[in-house]
């Protein structure tokens, strides 16, 4: 038996892609079909593009695109907001760690679909009038970077670590920043750089 | 002083300690904003207008014929506008993840469906990917040229004690976050635009004008920033050249090719493996007299070379033989500090194990043969004695096989490395505007290391300017070309070039200034944003104010290395410990603690030295303990490719890491060294030293996992007990 999607939360980026090889002559559809499920009525999108609307960084974006596309290709070639990266894309290394309504998510096992009415907060969204983040002075500052690829996704992770947690232990960043990697090596720069960026939030 | 003073150029030197203002500071790194913003835009940011996504399709064999092909699928498929057969029937492929077909479509995920739709079938043939078994390997092993110095016969009887065992370490990948890949479209018939995340943006045009029929100079190659390289990204590859081709059949239009995270393990860059059966002799009090080695590995195709052993420490009276093992498990790169940490983990493991034999403390054992590192033995010497008491080795160190109770030991591990890293070639060309700005530019690139900041630090430093003052202009292969970035030899490179034509700027500026100051030229020093008289500082002009003379025209001149005066040198010496805990239930190893104590000659830039540092720590705890490219002999397939179970060190893994850069006039007179490879090369033998140290057994080969642990635990030591 074919499994269907039930509701938009538990569209799964794998049921796009295994859908997708047996979907190539299905004309495209805009706008959802509606298919009954177990007695219920659900929508369904795509195969083909779907026009969709976002809110990033406080504005708005539109783009049609497939229901199978993750949010982090939308921002990435869509929206031109490459500052979250792509890397291991499937949700291990952090790299592309945005907000999502103030939670931290791997912005590659996220549907674009799915972010859809939600605030996304990318790394492009923490500058405020031309300035760095006290989080990103704090990283330039203690040399937490260095080729800074996965500098951005750090950087996000941090600051919803220090949002949730002023004034974390070494436990505390482990835990927040245990699903980022760095292949450089600026693990003692990022812990110099959190010990002063939670100094400064705390006004010290 | 004054004799040294006499024998070197005047002019091309660097500045005194008491003239440095940034020189060996701690300088924020100048593309940190870009950086930490978002902005910075590294290859796979590069989006152009039109662009189309490049996809390969890879062969899942680890070795095989191609007998069928058919795109023709992938053609017809509406938004796919190029399919490029790199392989054509008949082909033998020789690794799994060896490019076949590339595509490039308007879109992702029509690019991936493209690659769905082609049809090819193999002829599987018979594949060979194991190394640790040279005897296994048949014909693929192919024993080098034995090699003798002394009498190792002789000096292996005559010696009391012997120690003999068995090392090495596993294949390991680069792991660039940012893949290897190319945004390539043309521009006209016969003029390419290349965006490719290269460690050689001088070198990619050469490479590319051949396969794809134009002329080096019509191919322009840029890179902003470069997301890691590690040794891997000095040529265009088959995929680089595969997006320009696939640029052209779709009529010029931008394609970009980024490999995806599987082909990046599988195919785009390899540690080789080394293994050996070492034997050390020396006299009952410690002095080395006799070495012998079997090693063999390989990195796939083509094999490895002789490893350079024993390492660092010229052991009198030496056996060598390797052989060469040929596998179909993917190319080899030079991967940061090629040959070094293998021949390291070789040397040091088996000295700390003859320190054992000998009832010894293996930092005794280390200094009381350290004249056999030649000519740098009064500084291995002073590192080992400052590294000592960072880690307070004296107080803490004990014989093998940490006595405790209870199920976690502790111990203490040593080890020394060196490295050339003297400066490669490279050219700069330094503008003064009217305005007062400064340019510098060159095709250097920037590879993490914060060579932009220390070319910027240099130029200011001898111009007399604020570090803002300088705009450092490098990924771009129309500036004047610079070597690649390799062996360490780029800061030794970029800093003598921006130092030489920083002088040499000095020098046309001082003749048109001097007659406003009523002075000689070489009277004249640049100094916080002034040009003024040596010795009279009320005899001075604002560095804008003398721009102005320049008559509305930049004055624009060259640095070129090498030139006049040595301001770069080779041989970085440093040493290593490690303090770990290994739990002999789990067989979990945990980092305590490492020092690193290095000299790199004249530091630019401290706080990006120490950087280097901490990176190349963290990167060893990395390779010493998680990383593997696990290959599977049955399928002849990578079983990591990913980045779940390709283990890299994480933020809870590193323990509490100390940096000591060795400074002062003797160092400083040695000029500037090249640091990236130095320190990534100690750190497997000073933690597997540890480990043997906590519990009493050497484990041979990294990485140190929970069930190589344990398995030594339960031979009880076999050969390191001696």
């Amino acid at each position: 038996m074919e499994k269907q999607p039930s509701k938009p939360g538990s569209l799964s980026r794998r049921d796009f892609l295994k859908v997708s090889g047996i979907t190539l002559t299905v004309p495209l559809v805009v706008g959802p079909r509606v298919l009954k499920v177990a007695g219920a009525e659900v929508k369904v999108f795509g195969p083909g593009k779907v026009p969709m609307t976002f809110t990033i960084n406080g504005k708005t974006y539109r783009a049609e695109l497939e229901p199978r596309v993750t949010l982090l290709d939308a921002l990435r070639n869509e929206f031109d907001l490459t500052g979250a990266k792509r890397v291991c894309d499937r949700g291990t290394c952090g790299a592309c760690t945005v907000l999502l309504d103030g939670k931290p998510v791997y912005a590659c096992s996220v549907l674009a679909i799915e972010a859809q009415g939600r605030a996304i907060t990318t790394v492009e969204g923490l500058m405020q009038d031309g300035k760095l983040h006290p989080i990103q002075q704090a990283f330039v500052e203690n040399d937490a970077l260095q080729c800074g690829f996965c500098t951005p996704g750090f950087v996000v992770a941090c600051k919803a670590l220090l949002d949730r947690i002023p004034n974390p232990t070494p436990e505390d960043l482990v835990a927040g920043l245990g699903g980022n990697l760095c292949r450089c090596g600026t693990y003692v720069g990022i812990r110099a750089a959190i010990a002063q960026a939670a100094r400064m939030q705390r006004g010290g | 002083m004054a004799e040294r003073e006499a024998v070197e150029m005047a002019e091309y030197k660097w500045p005194e300690p008491g003239q440095r203002r940034l020189i060996g500071k701690r300088v924020s790194r100048v593309d940190g904003p870009d950086k930490v913003s978002g902005r910075a835009k590294y290859t796979y940011d590069v989006n152009r207008p039109g662009m189309l996504a490049g996809k390969i399709l890879h062969c899942p064999h680890a070795r095989a014929r191609i007998v069928r092909l058919d795109t023709s699928a992938a053609e017809k498929m509406p938004g796919v506008k190029a399919v490029l057969p790199l392989k054509k029937v008949g082909d033998e492929i020789l690794w799994a993840g060896d490019e076949v077909v590339a595509v490039a479509a308007v879109d992702e995920p029509t690019a991936e469906d493209a690659i769905r739709a082609i049809v090819v079938e193999y002829e599987k043939l018979p594949h060979f990917v194991l190394d640790t078994d040279p005897k296994a390997a048949g014909e693929r092993a192919r024993p080098t040229a034995e090699q003798i110095e002394g009498d190792p016969d002789a000096a292996f009887r005559e010696a009391e004690v012997v120690a003999e065992g068995l090392y090495g370490m596993s294949v390991i990948t680069h792991c660039c976050l940012e893949p290897h890949g190319a945004v390539v479209e043309w521009e006209g018939e016969n003029s390419v635009l290349v965006h490719i995340s290269t460690q050689a943006v001088s070198g990619i045009a050469g490479q590319m004008a051949g396969p794809l029929g134009v002329p080096a100079g019509n191919i322009r190659v840029k890179q902003e920033h470069i997301g890691g390289g590690f040794g891997s990204k000095f040529g265009p590859d088959s995929w680089g050249i595969a997006a320009a081709r696939l640029s052209k059949m779709a009529g010029g239009r931008p394609v970009k090719i980024m490999l995806e995270r599987d082909a990046e393990l599988m195919v785009a860059g390899a540690r080789p493996s080394y293994y050996g059966r070492v034997r050390v002799g020396a006299k009952r009090d410690g002095t080395l007299i006799a070495w012998e080695s079997e090693t063999w590995g390989t990195g796939g195709i083509p094999p490895t070379s002789p490893l350079p052993l024993p390492y660092v420490l010229r052991i009198p009276n030496q056996r060598k033989r390797h052989i060469a093992i040929a596998t179909n498990s993917g190319p080899a790169r030079a991967w940061r500090a090629p040959l070094h940490p293998q021949a390291c983990l070789l040397t040091m493991a088996a000295i700390d194990d003859l320190a054992a034999a000998l009832r010894m403390d293996p930092l005794d054992l280390l200094l009381k043969n350290i004249e056999l590192a030649g000519e740098r033995a009064d500084v291995y010497r002073e590192e080992l004695q400052i590294a000592a008491e960072l880690m307070e080795w004296k107080k803490r160190w004990h014989p093998r096989g940490d006595p405790s109770p209870g199920p976690i030991k502790r111990g203490l591990g040593v080890s020394i490395h060196t490295w050339p890293g003297r400066g490669h070639a490279c050219r700069c060309d330094l503008t003064i505007h009217p305005d007062g700005s400064v340019e510098v530019k060159l095709a250097s690139q920037d590879l993490g290391t914060g060579t932009r900041t220390a070319i910027a630090i240099v130029v200011a430093d001898t111009l007399g300017l604020p570090l803002e003052a300088v705009r450092v202009r490098i990924g771009d292969n129309q500036y004047p070309p610079a070597g690649g970035s390799g062996g360490s030899t780029t800061i030794g490179g970029v800093s003598s070039a921006a130092r030489r034509a920083a002088l040499n700027a000095l020098d046309q500026f001082f003749a048109r200034v001097a007659p406003l100051l009523n002075a000689a030229p070489d009277q004249l020093e640049a100094w916080d944003g002034r040009i003024r008289v040596k010795g009279d500082p009320s005899r001075s002009i604002a560095w804008e104010q003398a721009c102005a003379r320049l008559d509305g025209m930049p004055l624009t001149v060259r640095g070129e290395n090498p030139g006049p005066g040595e301001l770069t040198t080779a041989g970085a010496a440093g040493v290593q410990m490690a303090d770990v805990s290994v739990d002999i239930e789990t067989g979990i190893v945990r980092i305590n603690k490492m020092v690193a104590v290095q000299d790199c000659g004249l530091i630019i830039n401290m706080k990006a030295a120490e950087s280097q540092c901490y990176g190349a720590m963290i990167m060893g705890i990395s390779y010493a303990l998680y990383e593997e490219k696990i290959m599977d002999p049955v399928t002849g397939r990578m079983l990591n490719p990913n980045m779940e179970f390709y283990k890299l060190a994480g933020l809870a893994d590193i323990g509490e890491l100390v940096v000591h850069m060795m400074t002062g006039e003797k160092y400083d007179r040695r000029g500037v060294i090249g640091l990236g490879e130095p320190p990534v090369v100690s750190p497997g033998a000073a933690i597997s030293n540890a480990v043997a140290n906590a519990i009493g057994v050497r484990v041979p080969f990294l990485p140190l996992t929970p069930e190589r642990v344990l398995e030594a635990l339960k031979k009880g030591g076999s050969h390191a007990r001696v």
